[in-house]
């Protein structure tokens, strides 16, 4: 594997290899001295068109923890706001000789984009509505620290903006890929107009589902991307679709909480849960590194550069 | 000998590195050979280091492990000293993960700080000695002990790098293009021990 774009190209022998190693790399993590050499040499870039925190230091993290060397590309400080374009700002970064570019871009399709213009490995770390493979893969480990390696039969119900997600668009594809059930729970205007392409069924009525789901995945009302304005109000929503504390006490006393971060507290879930004993969300930002370190692994080591 | 023809039939799809196939050669040790050796061994680890009390036996992943339990349980028989046993995977140290695909075989698990400890690395088979430098590198991110030894169960020459071996079960001269296979009864399910040397048809 060359590229990862999406978690569409992945079997499921694959993705379970793939999660397996990130436990591996968890073991690393957790060491006094958490960094392996393994990939001494390589040089990883990030290019991050869009605002991160958790996604970008996450992947330069994996990377350090590898003994790669960074190199670090943000939009403001650099020539793109002399106007340089997408395609020229990447050719000249590999120019300078790199292994591994991570993307992030508004435009869903980029990072594929820029895969056919350069040699380097390509790492999809958000593309529009398009894909987040690797949330979607920090969220299966998740899940699979929780609840063993056999993820078949699993009910997941993945309640917000669906319709502007990258981030279930992935965990869909990704569950499905394991033989997980996925319900997605949202308004009408933030369900897609149709449910082609995704391997899930669709409800309106979160209250109905709650005593059946074992896994609760809410999804950022994303200011950015105008999630609001398809909703009559914020408070009508977290009155509807919010995991209110209330709303909490009615899921079974195993359902796990996920949420992909940064959270709108208060709106589509309530701090108190956010901070409860069923809640994963921090687990899921250790299991970020391990993830990614597993995919920088796959992609620049294991021969991937000889194949 | 019934065994070793079972242990042929599963290895005869195996296809040789170079193309072809591997056939049976030679039996190296028996079970009873392999025990005695073991037992050998961990007189010889008590005696050059005057005890076990400093000691620390951590196995390289697969064999290796189960090699340094044996001995650790040789060592308590009859010097009544637990010695602390490690488990240790290289794979992230290892300097052909651009050439070839290198998974990581468990976790490494060191129960004890090595500080100054004398830790004894075990490994089934020495070869070129990439594992055995790869383990230095990977033991060096625990601490710093006071000396580092290293025993196998085969030694079968072509070293690519100045590493030996402290402690050998047997010095085995090989081709390069054959292959050492070693069993052991808790790593391979129902085989009993042995180690046979297979080449090439």
């Amino acid at each position: 594997m060359k590229h990862l774009l999406s978690i569409a190209d992945f079997d499921r022998d694959e993705l379970e290899t793939l999660l397996a190693l990130s436990e591996d790399f968890l073991h690393v993590t957790e060491r006094e001295i958490p960094k392996v050499p393994a990939l001494r040499g390589k040089v990883v870039v990030s290019l991050f068109y869009e605002d991160s925190t958790r996604t970008r230091i996450s992947f330069e993290t994996a990377a350090k923890r590898l003994s790669c060397d960074v190199m670090s590309f943000s939009v403001g400080s650099s020539s793109v706001s002399k106007g340089e374009g997408l395609r020229d700002t990447v050719q000249t970064i590999a120019a300078m000789g790199i292994d591994a570019v991570v993307v992030r871009h508004s435009a869903a399709g980029a990072p594929a984009r820029v895969a056919s213009w350069i040699d380097a490995s390509i790492i999809n770390a958000g593309d529009g509505s398009h894909e987040h493979p690797t949330q979607a893969l920090l969220d299966l480990l998740t899940l699979r620290r929780s609840r063993g390696s056999d993820l078949s039969g699993l009910r997941v119900g993945i309640v917000g903006d669906i319709v502007n997600s990258r981030v279930a668009r992935s965990l869909v594809l990704g569950l499905d890929t394991l033989g997980a059930a996925t319900t997605l729970i949202a308004p009408p205007t933030l369900l897609p107009p149709t449910l082609d392409g995704w391997p899930a069924d669709s409800t309106h009525d979160l209250d109905e589902l709650l005593p059946e789901l074992d896994v609760l995945y809410l999804l950022r009302i994303q200011r950015e991307r105008k999630s609001a304005d398809r909703l009559p109000s914020l408070r009508e929503y977290t009155t509807r679709w919010g995991l209110t504390v209330e709303r909490a006490k009615r899921l079974k006393p195993d359902t796990l909480v996920m949420h992909p971060g940064p959270m709108n507290r208060g709106v589509e879930i309530a701090a108190e849960v956010a901070e409860g004993p069923a809640s994963l969300i921090t687990e899921q930002v250790t299991n970020g590194v391990a993830v990614r370190m597993a995919v920088l692994y796959t992609l620049l080591g294991s021969g991937a550069q000889v194949a | 000998m019934a065994d070793a023809s079972g242990a042929a039939q599963q290895h005869d799809a195996m296809a040789a590195p170079g193309g072809g196939r591997f056939a049976f050669r030679a039996n190296v040790l028996s079970a009873d050979d392999l025990r005695r050796a073991l037992t050998r061994i961990a007189h010889e680890i008590v005696e050059r280091n005057r005890g076990a009390d400093e000691l620390v036996l951590v196995g390289l992943y697969t064999r290796g492990v189960a090699i340094a339990h044996r001995l650790a349980e040789a060592v308590e028989s009859f010097e009544g000293v637990a010695v602390p046993v490690g488990a240790m995977d290289v794979a992230f140290y290892r300097d052909d993960i651009a050439i070839r695909s290198v998974q990581p075989l468990g976790p490494t698990e060191v129960p004890v700080d090595i500080n100054d400890r004398i830790v004894v690395v075990v490994d089934d088979v020495l070869f070129t000695g990439r594992t055995v430098r790869a383990a230095l590198e990977a033991l060096a991110e625990l601490g710093r002990p006071r000396a580092v030894q290293l025993a196998v169960l085969v030694d079968r020459g072509h070293r690519e790098l100045p590493i030996r071996a402290d402690y050998v079960g047997k010095n085995l001269p090989t081709k390069v293009t054959e292959d050492v296979r070693v069993r052991l009864a808790e790593v391979d399910e129902g085989s009993p021990d042995g180690i046979e040397l297979w080449g090439p048809e």
